[in-house]
């Protein structure tokens, strides 16, 4: 959300990049030859762990947007808790009717939520929670000169 | 291959929405629509993971379920915790918090419209993929791109005011809110509501013209009797901040009225279905799945009577005037959230010139007094709904979240199911048809990650496979 933050600025990407896949356009694939991607979150399910790994794959430079994928943060909440306790709270207790957990087509929760890095390299840390615009605008602006972005000044843990 | 075999069409991700879900359609052997899904596929677990927590940090905990309406989730835990303070917040919190959640709704109702469902109303819902999006409707109708940027900027930068940052601020506290708000502040936020009331207008009579265009979009998505919930003022005039919960039905009647939002567990049920993270919440009296109701635009303008400001009142004439009964189609959420654009800006306003509004007293300090709490809201989505108990130092022991998203699951699904059958026909797949049964869940503005995570990244696919697993077809929009 805080890529949108551009504002105007988010007009001027078409300009020098083609944007290929987000959840803003409607490409299903994610493409072969991605120059930069920016990628948050942390990797939670096995679906996720089979993207993260597809991404990287797929990807030139990979960035973790974020805190979440920095250091797994609130999804990382978790962690001390057993998977099977975090679903019951959800599934079995908070329920009227039916209480299972479910099953079918959806994915199932890893036992930790884990930093991006944690399962592939990672090229850039980008940390905030969120990073502001002008931080993520920063960073694309260097990378798209070729250079990598330090940001160390400009955001942390939290901001 | 079998012929003869049933097929299931996936479609993931869904695009242009907020999160991750994706939907399955199952035809039978002669490519006739049997059935069809939303999953909601990402599953974090705030309700047990805030357990031993102090209550005082879920404002700002809860506020990361989302995102796109982190201000809606401040409310609503800050209400909640409101309630195990035993305080009532001083009136000029009351009028910042109200202020601050109206321009979160106008940022979200923005985002919805312009950057993620307009492509579909300007270029087409049969546009070329590659095109269909925000740059798409930036090249071929500038204005319409640069004012829904705008507009959704204008609430941003609200939020950033009083929050001091735009996403995930933490001025809304137990108690109130934790600054007043300065003189150059409003003076700065009411010198642009006259640019947004226009740009609120002009989109409303643009929509207005186009919507002959989709006729059949309107009858056939989400076009089904239901029941209609949300809060209303006393005098059913429309509320985001608070009120008392009435529900309607598909002929306009009043099923209830006046009901405390707190009370919510004796009337809405959740049901885990086995395909989703997502549950479905039904309206308990009338059981499951025939106690299906709506939240969000659509149900609150169909349960108000009135807006109480004036351009959203005349456009809610029109509304109202769209059918005899309560308006059905889930299309006219779109209006619905257009109308509620107008109300923000317009209610602002009034806020805005209160006499009271730049008071220093703005909190209420206290020591937690009960040991459960209900805060209660209507989020850009629908009826946002925080629970929480506590134990004597303060710690949270249990929590129950009912997000506006979750309300809407049996209708999405039903909708779903509506527009696959009246647009999805024979074993051959097009992209603009598939393209529809996405832009129905799009009408919804579903926020997946309020019950979920999103991680950015997601592996393709349009399949179409037999029941032993052979591909029959495939596309890549």
């Amino acid at each position: 959300m805080s890529f949108l933050d551009l504002d105007e600025r988010l007009l001027s990407i078409p300009e020098k990049a083609e944007l290929v896949y987000s959840p803003l356009v409607d490409r299903k694939d994610f493409p072969e030859g991605v120059d930069v991607v920016l990628v948050e979150g942390a990797v939670s399910s096995g679906e996720d762990l089979h993207k993260i790994r597809l991404v990287r794959e797929r990807s030139k430079i990979l960035v973790s947007l974020g805190d979440c994928a920095v250091t797994s943060n609130v999804p990382g909440m978790r962690n001390p808790f057993l998977t099977d306790d975090v679903y019951a709270r959800a599934y079995i207790e908070n329920v009227t009717l039916d209480p299972a957990v479910p099953l079918q087509v959806i994915p199932r929760l890893l036992p930790f939520a884990r930093p991006v890095h944690e399962i592939v390299a990672v090229d850039v840390f980008v940390p905030g929670c969120p990073p502001s615009a002008d931080v993520i605008f920063l960073a694309l602006s260097e990378l798209l000169e070729g250079r990598t972005p330090n940001l160390s000044a400009k955001t942390r843990f939290g901001a | 291959m079998n012929e003869k075999s049933n097929k299931t069409i996936v479609i993931s991700p869904v695009t242009r929405i907020e999160g991750h879900g994706k939907i399955t359609i199952e035809l039978d052997a002669d490519g006739v629509v049997k059935d069809a899904h939303f999953h909601v596929t990402q599953f974090r677990g705030f309700e047990k993971f805030c357990e031993g927590r102090p209550f005082s940090e879920m404002p700002s905990l809860m506020a990361r379920i989302c995102g796109i309406c982190p201000v809606s989730h401040l409310i609503a835990s800050a209400k909640a915790c409101d309630r195990l303070l035993a305080v009532e917040i001083p009136p000029t919190a009351d009028k910042l918090r109200r202020i601050f959640g109206l321009a979160q709704v106008l940022q979200s109702h923005a985002l919805s419209f312009f950057y993620l469902a307009s492509p579909d109303f300007l270029l087409g819902m049969d546009a070329d993929p590659e095109k269909r999006n925000l740059f798409g409707v930036h090249a071929v109708a500038p204005h319409l791109a640069r004012n829904g940027i705008r507009l959704r900027q204008f609430g941003q930068q609200i939020i950033e005011r009083l929050g001091g940052k735009r996403i995930h601020p933490a001025w809304i506290v137990p108690g109130g809110v934790s600054e007043p708000l300065s003189i150059a502040n409003r003076d700065a936020i009411l010198a642009d509501l006259p640019e947004m009331l226009a740009i609120a207008q002009l989109t409303t009579e643009w929509f207005k013209g186009l919507m002959e265009k989709f006729r059949e979009e309107i009858a056939s998505f989400g076009n089904f009797p239901s029941l209609f919930l949300g809060i209303v003022k006393d005098d059913n005039g429309l509320t985001f901040y608070d009120g008392k919960l009435r529900i309607i039905d598909s002929a306009g009647h009043e099923i209830a009225r006046g009901l405390e939002p707190s009370k919510y567990p004796e009337i809405l049920g959740e049901k885990v279905e086995p395909w989703s993270y997502l549950k479905s919440t039904y309206y308990k009296p009338k059981g499951y799945p025939d106690g299906i109701y709506r939240v969000g635009p659509l149900a609150r303008l169909n349960i108000a009577d009135r807006c109480g400001t004036p351009r959203a009142d005349q456009e809610l004439a029109e509304f109202h005037e769209l059918q005899r009964t309560s308006v059905l189609s889930s299309f006219h959420y779109h209006f619905a959230r257009l109308i509620e654009i107008l109300y923000c800006v317009e209610r602002m306003q009034q806020l805005l010139s209160d006499s009271e509004i730049l008071s220093k007293h703005v909190r209420a300090v206290a020591r937690p007094n009960s040991s459960e709490g209900v805060g209660v809201a209507e989020a850009p989505r629908g009826t946002l709904i925080h629970h929480y108990k506590i134990d004597d130092e303060g710690l949270i022991q249990w929590a129950n979240l009912i997000i506006a998203t979750g309300h809407n699951a049996l209708a999405m699904n039903r909708s779903v199911l509506q527009v696959a059958r009246h647009f999805v026909r024979g074993n051959s797949l097009e992209e603009g048809m598939l393209n529809r049964v996405e832009a129905v869940i799009r009408a919804y503005d579903p926020c997946l990650s309020c019950s979920t995570h999103a991680d950015g990244s997601m592996a393709l696919q349009i399949q179409l496979r037999s029941n032993d697993g052979q591909l029959l077809d495939e596309i890549f929009s």
